[in-house]
């Protein structure tokens, strides 16, 4: 069965032709779609909303890419079940859009922060990290300026799917570089089919990058469509 | 339809850290000020038209794009052209 994930492409959006190529090396048909085109979002099976620098980051990041017809699209197929992945200016949109709780906001140290984290596999019983062991410690590299999560009130922490750590899975101080509560790398929906995080797994979807691990998150979606 | 200007204030919540703000106060700490707090926050200066209550429009640009709930406060002042 051949998948195919839909990469929605805002003003501004820069890391779509990574996801374009994670997606292919993970098995899928990839399928990059420009916002104006949102209808075509309803042939793919699954969407991969990409990180960059929507609408210049104005406002506030995400925000105006939240409010386009691209995304409401985007919400309607989430609430009919269909899996949405959102990769850092992605997870934005996702938590202005109201896809996910709580709201990302200037990093801690007010700077851009670019280098590779060590993350904690905290759920492994997700449609994207099905792949990975729990517990597991896996890197990636950050690159963002508003990375900080804010939780709204009521916060489930059931929703925490990836967390920052240390090399050895220690959830410290230390190793939270941008001060997101309980440092809160990744989160999901309720409903288990919208997840959201700050680090780019295609930036690690091969050795040639520094590292593969965010290759398995694609590999467990298309796993997931699969079944 | 009247006319009317906007001037929008956007800042964040008390208690959400204010990064941008801390790094200016250590910034004109290091100019020789004598700074204890420094707030940031937007701006927004819109003028618009519209025939029914204009607070009642400002309100909902503020609600639907401008201040996100979870970290933000906003206030505004409005005038007719």
């Amino acid at each position: 069965m051949v998948v195919t994930i839909g990469i929605p492409v805002y003003p501004g959006t820069n890391c779509d032709v990574d996801v374009y190529k994670a997606v292919k090396l993970a098995g899928a048909s990839p399928k990059r779609i420009w916002y104006k085109d949102y209808k075509e979002m309803w042939k793919v099976d699954a969407i991969v909303i990409p990180g960059g620098f929507s609408y210049a980051d104005y406002i506030r990041a995400g925000a105006i890419a939240a409010r386009t017809k691209m995304t409401e699209t985007i919400k309607e197929l989430a609430e009919d079940g269909m899996p949405v992945l959102g990769i850092c200016n992605g997870f934005q949109v996702l938590v202005e859009s109201g896809m996910l709780p709580g709201a990302l906001t200037v990093n801690k140290s007010a700077r851009f922060i670019c280098r590779w984290v060590y993350l904690k596999v905290v759920r492994n019983d997700t449609p994207f990290t099905q792949l990975y062991d729990e517990g597991e410690v896996i890197r990636m590299p950050i690159a963002h300026m508003e990375g900080r999560y804010i939780p709204s009130s009521g916060f489930n922490k059931r929703l925490i799917v990836l967390q920052y750590a240390d090399s050895c899975g220690n959830v410290t101080e230390d190793a939270n570089p941008n001060g997101s509560y309980m440092n809160i790398a990744g989160i999901i929906s309720a409903r288990e089919n919208v997840l959201g995080l700050m680090p780019h797994p295609e930036r690690a979807s091969e050795d040639a990058l520094g590292g593969s691990d965010g290759l398995r998150m694609f590999k467990s979606l298309i796993e997931y469509l699969r079944r | 339809m009247s006319r009317y200007k906007a001037m929008i204030y956007i800042t964040l919540k008390e208690g959400i850290l204010d990064a941008e703000g801390e790094t200016v106060r250590r910034a004109l700490i290091s100019l020789g000020f004598d700074v204890s707090e420094v707030k940031s926050g937007k701006m927004y200066i819109i003028e618009f038209k519209c025939d029914k209550d204009p607070e009642e429009v400002v309100e909902k640009m503020c609600r639907h794009l401008l201040a996100n709930p979870v970290v933000n406060n906003y206030k505004y002042e409005l005038e007719e052209l």
